[in-house]
C-alpha cells in the first residue's frame, strides 16, 4: 500500500494524469458538442484511430508535424461529416453509423498501415514527427507544480484551453445557442426558420475535430508510433466522462481528469508486477463505484427530503 | 374572392400518402385587422390548411395569394418571410434557455461573433412594451406557465415581423383568467392593424373574439360567416352537418355502495411538494363524480394514485375494499378499474400499432384470445375488433390501419371503446373529450353516461367545466392539491360561485367537503 501512496504522491504521477487525460478530454469536449446538438457521436473512437493514423501518415510524408496535425483534423472533420451525411442526410440511425464508422476504423487503420508498411501492427517504419513540448518560463522552476505543469505537449496546453474555448462557443456564440436549441426542441429551431440538419452538421463536424485533436496526439505526443486498435476505448470513455460531467465543459474536464488518474494509475502499478490484466480494469471499476455511490446517496437524499414532506402537517 | 382580402388560399387540395383527403378545394381568406375564426371537427382539414399556409406542408393543388400577388410557401421560412406567424399548439420553445434567447433564435443580435445577451433583452423588452404581452426577459422559459409561453411564442412572431398570426388551439392549456387577458392582447393586436387566424373547437370564444368564421367539415369549407349572423347552434350544425345536442340526456343518478374509497391521500412530488394533500372522498357505484378544477391542482396526481401510475405516500385507497397501494397496474385494472389517461398518445394508445392491437391492448392475456402453445387466436381478435369499430363508430380503413394516422376524436373512441367493453366496475376518465370534435364528444359522454345507468362508477376529471356540470351527479373542487368544495347537487349550483372556489378565493368548511365521504 505504501509502494502505492510513494506513486501517486510523487509529481511525476500527477503530470502523467495530465498526460493520459489529453486525449480523453478532447473526445469529451467532441462529445459535449454533438451531444448538445443532440446527435450522440458515438463514432469517436473510430475517428479518433482515423486521425491517429493520418497523423503518423501525413508527419511522416511532408516531414511536419504540424501538417500531419491539420491533416489529422481534416480527417476527423470528414469522417464526422460522412457521419453527418448517412445520419441526418439519408437518416440512417446514428448509432448503428457511428458503430460502422469504429468497426471500418479499426479494420481500415491496419489495412492503410499494410499497404503502406507492410506491417499489420505498428508503423516504426515511417518517419513520423512529434508534437514540441512546451517549458513554461518561471513556472517550471517552481517546485512540485513545475514538474506537474510544465514540459506537457502542445496540444495538452491546448486541450484544458478547449474547454474555455467550447464554453464560449457554446454559451456566448450565435452559433451555440442554435446549437443549445437544437438538441433541446428541434422544432422550436425549425419553426424559427433555422436549419436543424445544418446546425447538426456544424456540431457534428466540430465534434469530429475535436476527436481528430484526441486522435493527433495519441500518436504524435502520447506516444510516437500508430499501433493497432491503440485508442483502447477512450472514446467510449469520453462518451462516459461528458455524461458523468453533467454535459458541461467543466464537468467534462474534471471528469476527464478523474479517468486520467485511473488510467495513470494502472499505468504505474503495472511497476509494482500487479497483473496487468487488473490495474487496467481500474478504470472502468472506479466509474462503475463512482456512478453508484453518487445514485444511491442521490435517492436516499431523495427519499429522506419526501418522507418530511409527507409528515409535515401530520402533527398538527 | 373578396377584393379586401391581404391573404387568400383558393382551391387547396391537399392528399396525404395514406391516401386520407386533408382539403378539397378548400378556399379561405382573411382580411387585413380581422380576427378569423376557423372552427371545425377533428379531422376537418384545419390544421393541414394552416400547415400549408405557414409551408410545414405542401399542397397538391391550389394557390396563395398574398395582397393580390401569388406566393410560394414551401417552407416556415417561406411563410416567415411574408409575415406569417404561428403560434402552434405545443410550443415551440427551448426549455432551458431564457425568454430573450428563445425570443431572437434564429435572429440573434451579435457584437462580432459574441451573441449579444444585453441587446436580446432590450429587444424583449421592448417588443413586451410595444405589444402590451408582459415577459419577464431573464427567466428561464421552463419556469413559466402556460400563458406565459404563449405570449413569449407571440412575441416570437412578431420580432419575425408578422403581420398575419395563426393561433392553434391557444385556450386548450389556459385558465380562465389567462385566456381573459390573451382575448384582450389579441383585440389589441387586431386594431393595430393586424390580422390573427384563430383555430378553435370551443365555440363560444369564436362567437366572443372573431370577427368572422369559416367552418370547415370532411377537409371542404362550408363558408365563411360573421360572427355576429350566427349562433353558436348555427355554427355548430354547418361544423357536424347535423344537430349536436350539447346537453347531455340524463335521469338522477342512483348510487348504490361505493366502489372507490380514497382516505386521507397525501401524494408528494418530485420536488417535495404535497401536490395531493389530506383528501378523501368515496365513489358509489351508478354514478358519476367530477373533479373540477384549474389544472395542475393535483388532478393528474390523484389519478396517477388511483389507477397504479404514481405512488403516494399517506393515506389509503380502497376498490371494493382491497388496499391498492401495493398492486400494480395490471392488478387494478383486474379489480375492474378502467382508465382514459389523459394523454393520449403517451398513455392511451400505441400509436404505430392498428387499431385492432390498440383494441386489444392489455386484454392479450386472456383466454378468449389465446390458443395453446402461446398462439393467439387471430380470427377472434379480428371479430371482436371488428365488432368495436362498429360500435364505436371509429372511422378507420380497416382495423388494420395505424392509430396514429387517425383524428384524435377517433384516436380517443379506440380507447374508449377498449376501456368501456370491459364491463368496467370504476372508470377513471380523465379529460375524456379534450381537442376532439363534437361528434365524438357527445358520442363519448353520452357512453359514460349509460355506463353509469349499468351501474359502473365514473371518477371524471376533467378541465372542461361544462363537461363537469352537464355530466356529474356530484361533484368535486381541487385546489392546491385539497378539496375546496363538494358540490352534492349540481342541478342548482351557480359558476360564478364554482369560479371561486375554482380560483382558492372561497373554500367550504370541514364539514361541508366531509360529506364526499359517503359512509
Amino acid at each position: 500500500m505504501n509502494a502505492v501512496f510513494e506513486i501517486v504522491l510523487n509529481p511525476l504521477f500527477a503530470f502523467s494524469v495530465l498526460r493520459v487525460s489529453t486525449p480523453i478530454l478532447f473526445a469529451a469536449l467532441g462529445a459535449l458538442i454533438s451531444d448538445k446538438a443532440g446527435v450522440i457521436n458515438i463514432a469517436l473512437e473510430g475517428i479518433m484511430l482515423i486521425s491517429a493514423l493520418a497523423g503518423v501518415i501525413f508527419s511522416a510524408i511532408s516531414g511536419s508535424a504540424f501538417f500531419g496535425l491539420f491533416m489529422a483534423l481534416f480527417f476527423g472533420g470528414l469522417v464526422a461529416f460522412g457521419l453527418g451525411y448517412v445520419s441526418l442526410k439519408l437518416k440512417t440511425d446514428v448509432i448503428l453509423a457511428g458503430i460502422a464508422i469504429n468497426l471500418i476504423a479499426s479494420g481500415g487503420t491496419v489495412f492503410v498501415l499494410f499497404l503502406l508498411t507492410g506491417d499489420k501492427g505498428i508503423s516504426s517504419s515511417l518517419a513520423s514527427k512529434l508534437l514540441p513540448k512546451i517549458d513554461i518560463p518561471i513556472l517550471k522552476s517552481i517546485p512540485i507544480l513545475g514538474p506537474i505543469l510544465s514540459g506537457h505537449n502542445i496540444l495538452t496546453y491546448f486541450a484544458f484551453i478547449s474547454v474555455f474555448l467550447v464554453w464560449f462557443l457554446l454559451y456566448r456564440t450565435p452559433l451555440g445557442l442554435r446549437i443549445r436549441a437544437v438538441g433541446e426542441n428541434e422544432h422550436a429551431v425549425d419553426s424559427v426558420g433555422i436549419s436543424v440538419v445544418k446546425t447538426r452538421f456544424i456540431a457534428l463536424i466540430i465534434s469530429g475535430v475535436m476527436a481528430g485533436f484526441g486522435g493527433a496526439y495519441m500518436t504524435m505526443g502520447y506516444i510516437s508510433w500508430f499501433s493497432r486498435d491503440m485508442t483502447a476505448g477512450r472514446g467510449f470513455i469520453a462518451l462516459a466522462a461528458e455524461s458523468m460531467g453533467g454535459a458541461t465543459p467543466l464537468g467534462s474536464m474534471l471528469s476527464s481528469l478523474l479517468f486520467g488518474f485511473f488510467d495513470a494509475l494502472s499505468n504505474s502499478l503495472q511497476l509494482l508486477k500487479i497483473p496487468y490484466e487488473f490495474v487496467s480494469m481500474l478504470p472502468y471499476v472506479a466509474t462503475v463505484v463512482g456512478l453508484v455511490i453518487y445514485t444511491t446517496q442521490k435517492t436516499k437524499r431523495m427519499h429522506r427530503m419526501r418522507i418530511k414532506a409527507e409528515s409535515k402537517k401530520e402533527v398538527l | 374572392m373578396t377584393s379586401d382580402a391581404v391573404l387568400s388560399m383558393e382551391d387547396i387540395t391537399k392528399v396525404y400518402p395514406n391516401g386520407i383527403v386533408a382539403n378539397k378545394g378548400v378556399n379561405f381568406s382573411v382580411r387585413t385587422g380581422e380576427i378569423h375564426g376557423l372552427v371545425g371537427e377533428n379531422g376537418a382539414g384545419k390544421t393541414t390548411l394552416m400547415q400549408i399556409l405557414f409551408g410545414l406542408n405542401q399542397a397538391d393543388v391550389g394557390k396563395i395569394f398574398f395582397n393580390g400577388k401569388e406566393i410560394k410557401i414551401d417552407s416556415p421560412h417561406a411563410a416567415i418571410a411574408q409575415g406569417i406567424g404561428m403560434v402552434h399548439q405545443h410550443f415551440m420553445l427551448v426549455p432551458s434557455l431564457t425568454v430573450s434567447e428563445n425570443l431572437v433564435l434564429g435572429l440573434e443580435p451579435r457584437r462580432g461573433f459574441i451573441f449579444d445577451k444585453s441587446r436580446g433583452i432590450h429587444i424583449t423588452q421592448e417588443l413586451s412594451k410595444k405589444y402590451n404581452l408582459k415577459v419577464e426577459p431573464d427567466m428561464l422559459v421552463r419556469d413559466l406557465p402556460v400563458g406565459l409561453k404563449q405570449k413569449v411564442e407571440i412575441l416570437k412572431a412578431l420580432y419575425r415581423g408578422a403581420k398575419i398570426l395563426i393561433l392553434d388551439e391557444p385556450t386548450a392549456v389556459l385558465t380562465p383568467q389567462e385566456m381573459v387577458e390573451l382575448f384582450n392582447e389579441l383585440r389589441q393586436l387586431r386594431d393595430e392593424g393586424n390580422t390573427i387566424i384563430f383555430i378553435s373547437h370551443k365555440l363560444a370564444e369564436v362567437k366572443a373574439l372573431c370577427n368572422r368564421v369559416t367552418v370547415m367539415r370532411a377537409g371542404k369549407s362550408q363558408g365563411v360567416f360573421n360572427v355576429e349572423d350566427v349562433t353558436e347552434e348555427d355554427i355548430s350544425r354547418i361544423m357536424v352537418g347535423r344537430d349536436v345536442i350539447l346537453r347531455v340526456e340524463k335521469d338522477v343518478a342512483q348510487p348504490k355502495e361505493s366502489v372507490l374509497k380514497v382516505n386521507r391521500l397525501t401524494v408528494v412530488n418530485s420536488f417535495n411538494k404535497r401536490v395531493v394533500d389530506d383528501i378523501s372522498f368515496s365513489l358509489r357505484r351508478g354514478e358519476i363524480l367530477g373533479v373540477a378544477g384549474v389544472e395542475g391542482n393535483g388532478q393528474r396526481e390523484l389519478v396517477e394514485a388511483i389507477t397504479g401510475f404514481g405512488s403516494y405516500g399517506l393515506g389509503s385507497i380502497l376498490i371494493d375494499g382491497e388496499d391498492i397501494k401495493q398492486l400494480s397496474i395490471k392488478e387494478i385494472r383486474d379489480l375492474g378499474c378502467s382508465h382514459i389517461p389523459e394523454d393520449r398518445m403517451s398513455y392511451g394508445c400505441a400509436p404505430t400499432l392498428s387499431v385492432r392491437m390498440n383494441l386489444l391492448s392489455y386484454k392479450h392475456n386472456r383466454r378468449e384470445f389465446n390458443r395453446r402453445f402461446f398462439l393467439m387466436h387471430m380470427s377472434t381478435i379480428r371479430d371482436v375488433s371488428t365488432e368495436l369499430v362498429k360500435e364505436y363508430q371509429i372511422l378507420c380503413t380497416s382495423t388494420e390501419q395505424e392509430v396514429r394516422c387517425m383524428s384524435g376524436g377517433n384516436i380517443q373512441k379506440v380507447i374508449v371503446a377498449r376501456e368501456f367493453s370491459d364491463n368496467p366496475k370504476l372508470i377513471v376518465a380523465n379529460q375524456p373529450t379534450r381537442g376532439i370534435d363534437v361528434g365524438a364528444t357527445e358520442f363519448i359522454r353520452k357512453r359514460l353516461v349509460e355506463l353509469r345507468d349499468r351501474g359502473a362508477a365514473v371518477l371524471l376529471v376533467s378541465a372542461d367545466l361544462n363537461e363537469v356540470m352537464e355530466l356529474s351527479d356530484s361533484f368535486l373542487v381541487m385546489y392546491g392539491g385539497k378539496i375546496n368544495a363538494f358540490i352534492e347537487d349540481v342541478s342548482n349550483f351557480n359558476e360564478e360561485k364554482l369560479g371561486q372556489y375554482m380560483l382558492g378565493l372561497k373554500s367550504q368548511d370541514v364539514d361541508e367537503i366531509g360529506r364526499a365521504l359517503h359512509d
